[in-house]
């Protein structure tokens, strides 16, 4: 590129060079079509406009703020509490009004189980499936099943307080560890794990003595799970009267239950969910069908 | 540089594309200039003026004759009244549009393209004010180019100016037939009308402005689909705007051909004066035979005629006639008109039958409507008392203008199967009762329980049946009920 550069035209075309050359091949200096270069002009233009009226060019500690003033934090956050104002006046009426009256009121409901859907999405969903079918250690919110009470008012306090938390008001009722603490000996935890399996319907071990497993249970167990193992919703402890539980259907589970059991915990929502939600997925999950 | 490579420097400077050359339209009148002014204004006015006819549909109901409400999602003409899922009916009316373009074509070839095509329309009435403002054609040319005097600035300030009202004005009634067109028009004026209004009346004013006012002929030639179908589908049976070479050529001047005439020799009546060329909206020579570029709107058959009555010569040198008659004159037989063909009549009967379809579709058309959703997570729910619950989504629509009550029933399940609506207190006989209000839909929950202990298979086919409280109208639709049971 020392060399001036000679003005050369094409013979073919008649085009002026670049001078450029590789191997024999020659740029030709054709012009950019018109249409082309004017609208890199506008853009060039509009570039210019662009960086005064919007936040552009980066400074030290800031940038350029641009004569319009737009900041897209602020408007995601205007948008999010317009969200939060169109929805008030729905969710003020769920707050004003009782569980019952939701459930009867067509727009209230329609409005309850929409919101209830996506709260449950996106808090409950983890545990309890999507679906809300929970899987072993979470309950099935489907069935009608229900360990703490399955009525709007039981619902809405379990979601609310939650169960074993630290919340003064949250569900505490926890199923002693036979074996571990050495209350029962391990035959004897046998005998009553045979017994409670052959009124669940679960497969027994052979040459067991139920008799001896029934007095068993009722001395340690009746007082909560009830004389007919149909269980006291109000200390949790659920009905043994079928194989539906929470930790597992076979001989093993249960043995393993009475004798090192575990006492899950479901979170209190109180503190983490405005009223209006936990209102509305009492009624959502509530219209799964299973509540009472 | 080797020799073969000179022989490409001459095909280098043609250009790809030929420009476009502006066309200068003459002013023309007789029989197609009144049929096609008669056509103008009888489609702008129905296209201006529809959406401020009124149509009484009681309360809750908007009294606009013609009016696609995207708010509501409805779409209302006269009586008929079609829900966002109902819009197949327009199916057939783009069927039936389809067709009749065929029919169309059959009988005398681009009726559409030459009489009815809005692109024909609007720019027959940019062109009515161009001449109007500007003079005919040879004023035209001329002040094209003139220079830029204060004279023609303030010719060409009104036409753009009268053009672009006119524009605006197709914008503005465009929009009003998505609104109430007497509230939308005070918004507009006030200044409160929504942005899309805005939007759109912008769009339309410039599409119209620019199609009609200056790409003109040029849709036709290039953007617009239809010629070269058309050209596929014309026969020879078909009328077209035809030049008849039979009885024109050899052309020549009067004088000329006078002069061959009293020579004895043969002389067509085509006096070459290129009347028929200076009125062609779309630049076209007629006399070089049927071509994709003619819209076949008329204009040189009154050209030529109103010339023939000046020399006194019979009119029709230029007419709507078939390729097949020319080779029957020369021949010296009697030309033949046939419209009655199997196309025509099978063109015909489909528009007839796609019509009836669609007129017994609208008599019989169900005034509520049942959609049902299975759950899907879980699929069956197994309770403790050996009953099994599944769950739908299921929602009612009523199109009646006032609130309507509906009775569910699940037909195929074994007996005393519960049927349960979530929120709905009402029962009939174990059946819920559905309140749905005016000219809405209602989404309810319904849960399905079996009894206990029953064997169900897999999968059993259940109806959803609902049934109008007054008019004992009925609604089915078809779903499973599953269970564990083996498929």
């Amino acid at each position: 590129m020392a060399e001036p550069h000679n003005k050369e035209i094409d013979q073919v075309s008649g085009v002026e060079t670049t001078g450029h050359e590789w191997d024999g091949l020659k740029e030709l200096n054709n012009p950019l079509p018109k249409w082309w270069l004017y609208l890199f002009y506008v853009t060039i233009i509009w570039a210019v406009v662009y960086w005064v009226l919007y936040p552009s060019w980066p400074l030290v500690s800031s940038y350029t703020k641009g004569v319009l003033g737009a900041n897209q934090r602020q408007e995601a956050i205007a948008a999010y509490d317009k969200g939060v104002a169109d929805r008030s006046e729905f969710a003020d009426k769920i707050v004003a009004t009782s569980l019952e009256d939701i459930a009867k009121d067509q727009e209230l409901l329609q409005f309850a189980r929409a919101n209830g859907q996506a709260a449950f999405g996106d808090n409950c969903a983890p545990c309890h499936g999507s679906g809300g079918t929970g899987s072993e250690g979470y309950p099935n919110l489907q069935d009608d099943t229900w360990i703490w009470g399955g009525t709007l008012d039981d619902i809405h306090t379990t979601l609310q307080y939650g169960i074993r938390t630290d919340n003064d008001d949250a569900r505490i009722g926890d199923m002693p560890a036979f074996g571990r603490d050495e209350l029962l000996s391990r035959d004897e935890i046998n005998q009553v794990s045979n017994f409670v399996a052959s009124r669940a319907g679960v497969e027994t071990d052979e040459g067991v003595d139920l008799a001896a497993g029934k007095t068993l249970y009722e001395d340690n167990c009746a007082a909560c799970h009830g004389e007919n193992l149909e269980g006291i919703q109000e200390v949790g402890a659920p009905s043994l009267m079928s194989a539906n539980f929470l930790y597992g259907k076979t001989l093993k589970d249960i043995k393993a239950q009475i004798a090192d059991p575990r006492n899950g915990v479901m979170p209190g929502w109180v503190d983490r969910l405005d009223p209006a939600t936990i209102k509305s997925l009492t009624v959502y999950v509530h219209s799964f069908g299973g509540g009472q | 540089m080797s020799a073969d490579t000179e022989t490409h420097v001459s095909g280098n400077s043609e250009p790809l594309f030929e420009s476009a050359k502006k066309i200068y339209p003459m002013a023309t009148h007789g029989l197609f200039r009144r049929i096609k002014w008669a056509l103008l204004f009888v489609t702008l006015g129905i296209y201006y003026f529809l959406p401020f006819v009124r149509y009484d549909r009681g309360p809750n109901a908007p009294s606009q004759a013609v009016l696609v409400d995207m708010e509501h999602a409805r779409g209302y003409f006269f009586f008929i009244e079609i829900w966002p899922q109902e819009v197949y009916y327009l199916t057939g009316l783009l069927i039936i549009a389809a067709v009749a373009l065929f029919l169309m074509n059959a009988v005398a070839g681009r009726l559409w393209c030459g009489y009815l095509c809005p692109q024909t329309v609007w720019t027959d009435l940019f062109l009515w004010v161009e001449q109007k403002v500007e003079g005919d054609r040879r004023d035209r040319i001329a002040l094209d180019k003139d220079p830029w005097t204060f004279g023609k600035i303030r010719k060409r300030a009104t036409k753009h100016f009268f053009w672009l009202m006119i524009a605006w004005w197709t914008g503005g009634a465009w929009v009003l037939y998505f609104n109430d067109a007497p509230t939308l028009v005070w918004q507009l004026l006030t200044f409160q009308a929504p942005m899309v209004a805005y939007v759109w009346i912008g769009i339309l004013t410039t599409t119209t402005y620019l199609l009609a006012g200056f790409m003109r002929e040029q849709v036709c030639i290039y953007m617009c689909p239809w010629p070269r179908i058309q050209a596929a589908l014309t026969d020879e049976k078909a009328l077209n705007v035809t030049y008849r070479w039979d009885r024109g050529e050899p052309r020549g001047s009067l004088k000329q051909n006078k002069k061959l005439e009293s020579q004895g020799l043969p002389a067509g009546d085509c006096v070459d004066c290129f009347q028929c060329f200076q009125v062609c909206p779309t630049g076209v020579d007629i006399r070089k035979g049927m071509q994709m570029d003619c819209i076949q709107c008329g204009l040189c058959i009154d050209a030529c005629d109103n010339i023939m009555n000046k020399i006194g010569k019979p009119t029709g040198l230029i007419a709507y006639d078939t390729d097949e008659n020319i080779e029957r004159r020369i021949e010296g037989k009697e030309p033949v008109f046939e419209i009655v063909r199997v196309r025509t009549v099978a063109y015909a009967a489909i528009i007839a039958i796609v019509g009836a379809i669609m007129l017994f579709a609208l008599l019989n058309r169900d005034f509520a409507d049942i959609s049902v959703l299975h759950d899907r997570n879980p699929v069956f729910v197994e309770q403790s008392d050996g009953t099994i619950r599944n769950g739908y989504t299921v929602r009612f629509s009523n199109k009646r203008r006032h609130p309507r009550s509906f009775m569910l029933h699940v037909e195929g399940m074994p007996p005393n199967t519960l049927v349960e609506a979530v929120g709905v207190d009402a029962i009939f006989a174990g059946r819920p009762i559905v309140e749905v209000g005016p000219d809405t839909t209602r989404e309810v929950r319904v849960l399905v329980t079996s009894p206990p202990w029953v064997d169900l298979p897999h999968s059993t086919p259940v109806t959803f049946r609902i049934t109008e409280s007054v008019m004992g109208e009925v609604v089915t639709t078809e779903d499973t009920f599953k269970a564990p049971g083996k498929p």
